[in-house]
């Protein structure tokens, strides 16, 4: 696979305070455009710190990251939400909004400060819906949702916001198969859409599923970096959980299991 | 716009030509409820034959009626955003300090500077914004938690700070005539105000919830958790920051012409978004409706009901109560979901 490098990270350093040790040492990066990079290590491995970077929401105190080849620091925030979305972990709405008020809320990056959502803006926003196969459920409310379709609320939101580059934490953490696979099958074709898609996760055979690169973090360093078939063996995985991983195949796909 | 959406669109169009004629008919009946000539209605005829009867409507009646409003208004909005932008149901306006700021001002005066109510509501407005100053810098500089977390922490401290200063002023206070006088400004009332008072309050509010209106979509998107406001464009901290000084500020000058009028702040909000659903662009607007409405119509109980006058805040924390009860145990119809 041949894709166009869009975000690069160089000799990044990070820790949240002066005292505490640093999360992330000495990273280097480079995002392609139209896949989906996982980025897979163990809690505290670093994961979050180094989505909420990319984000811009966290500076390193040395490195740089360059968008399209340009320093992201000049990057002003409304031009970086036009260009990048996220779909947190956890996100806790305290009112009952209902999925199409939500959803449109990805539109900010396109509206002024004092602006309203127009009928363009309910376009996109039913369009990312329909997308996510929630159409029937757009006056629903939030909190009445199930965790599966929550998660789906929370990608047709960041869809309306149509980034070139979308950030996902842990998208399939307590879902249950079906769901992590439409969840994994909208990551997929967002992707094929020209998309740079970034997800942490824990799961392994998550990446496996959809990734076309993986960054394997342990300790805030990468264990190893470049395509799913490269990278995911059992020497690898070993080093970065800290225990014997076994890789297998089933019908041709790699399946983690540890050992 | 899906079919469903369009129909609920509707049905909220129609709840807020509900609210702008309930609005509209509070307002005028309000001007000929009174105890001129006697108890409880004043014919409206008496306008434009009884001279006495249209100064007392012109100079007492209409300054009180639209500072009423304007209060509940003021209260219901505050209210709505500050819980946004807290992300918690629970809080109310006041509650950074500003209520018992202003209460410890107004005692203050009482006792110390005068009891005319200009100085009054002067050193009620002052102490009122030196709360949410104090609560302000104490958040900034606790070093614990989360931005959320500390200035409700420091609303409470810089809160008991001066609500024990009014305990103080209380005991220092001599107990026949200042006394009653800081107790019946603490429960809260209109009975002094006139079209000074109004003007005084008036460009604050205008200002502050002119900025909340304008920005009514935004607020929705600092509701949500700082790294998803912050990927969708917004700057967390300083725009929350922003409506909170236009949230309070209106709150400050209303609670310093008013005293501490309870309840509305915190209920208002809730049956706003029964009514209309939790998007700011309308349980804004609807708040302000409601909460004008609600303060309006205690305050009309409050100088009608007896030969005295009843403290507001008694009748907004007993309306307010029984609102909210009959809410939650109600088959909620109007409820939207």
């Amino acid at each position: 696979m041949n894709h166009q490098v869009i975000i690069s990270l160089e000799g990044l350093h990070f820790s949240y305070s002066t005292l505490s040790p640093p999360v992330l040492k000495d990273l280097s990066l480079e995002i392609p455009a139209g896949a989906v990079t996982a980025i897979l290590g163990p809690n505290g491995s670093g994961k979050t710190t180094l989505l909420f970077i990319l984000l811009g929401m966290l500076s390193p105190q040395k490195g740089e990251i360059l968008i399209d080849g340009v320093d992201q620091k000049g990057l002003p925030r409304s031009e970086r939400s036009r260009l990048m979305g996220l779909v947190p972990e956890d996100e806790h709405v305290p009112f009952d909004f209902s999925i199409l008020e939500y959803v449109l809320l990805g539109r900010a990056p396109h509206l002024g400060l004092l602006e309203l959502p127009k009928e363009r803006d309910y376009q996109v926003a039913m369009e990312a819906l329909d997308r996510a196969g929630l159409t029937a459920l757009a006056d629903r409310s939030i909190p009445s949702l199930s965790g599966g379709e929550r998660q789906l609320a929370k990608v047709a939101r960041a869809l309306a916001q149509s980034p070139r580059v979308l950030l996902f934490d842990e998208p399939t953490a307590h879902l249950d198969l079906n769901n992590k696979g439409r969840v994994l099958d909208m990551i997929r074709s967002m992707a094929d859409d020209g998309v740079a898609v970034v997800m942490t996760t824990h799961d392994p055979n998550a990446a496996t599923v959809v990734a076309d690169h993986v960054v394997l973090l342990r300790a805030g360093q990468t264990v190893a970096t470049g395509p799913v078939d490269a990278v995911l063996n059992s020497e690898n995985l070993s080093q970065t959980y800290g225990l014997s991983v076994e890789v297998t195949s089933v019908r041709g796909r790699p399946v983690v299991l540890p050992w | 716009m899906t079919e469903v959406s369009k129909i609920n669109e509707k049905t909220i169009v129609r709840r807020f030509l509900l609210l702008g004629f309930m609005v509209l008919a509070v307002l005028t009946l309000s001007l000929f409820v009174g105890r001129y000539p006697e108890p409880y209605w004043m014919p409206p005829s008496y306008l434009w034959r009884d001279e006495l009867a249209q100064r007392l409507v012109l100079y007492l009646r209409l300054p009180r009626i639209l500072t009423a409003f304007i209060m509940g208004m003021s209260l219901g909005a505050a209210g709505t955003v500050l819980q946004m932008i807290f992300r918690n149901p629970l809080v109310s306006p006041g509650f950074l300090g500003v209520s018992q700021g202003a209460a410890f001002g107004a005692a203050l005066s009482i006792i110390y500077l005068g009891r005319s109510p200009l100085i009054v509501e002067a050193s009620a407005t002052f102490f009122a914004f030196s709360g949410l100053i104090i609560s302000y810098l104490l958040a900034r500089n606790i070093r614990y938690g989360k931005w959320i977390l500390r200035l409700i922490l420091a609303g409470i401290a810089t809160s008991a700070l001066f609500s024990s200063g009014v305990g103080v002023l209380k005991y220092l206070a001599d107990p026949l005539s200042e006394l009653p006088e800081i107790v019946f400004w603490l429960l809260g009332g209109l009975w002094s105000v006139t079209w000074r008072d109004l003007l005084y309050i008036l460009p604050v509010v205008l200002v502050a919830l002119g900025v909340l209106f304008l920005m009514r979509w935004r607020i929705n998107l600092l509701s949500l958790r700082d790294e998803t406001a912050f990927s969708l464009g917004v700057a967390p901290s300083r725009e929350r920051a922003l409506v909170l000084v236009a949230a309070v500020a209106a709150t400050a000058v209303v609670v310093a012409v008013a005293g501490v009028v309870g309840w509305i702040g915190l209920i208002v909000p809730h049956i706003a978004r029964w009514v209309v659903g939790p998007d700011a662009r309308r349980a804004l607007p609807a708040s302000m409706l409601i909460g004008g409405t609600f303060a309006l119509l205690c305050d009309n109980l409050a100088r009608t009901l007896l030969a005295g006058e009843i403290p507001l805040g008694i009748l907004t924390s007993l309306a307010g109560a029984l609102i909210f009860v009959w809410v939650f145990l109600s088959d909620h119809r109007w409820v939207r979901r």
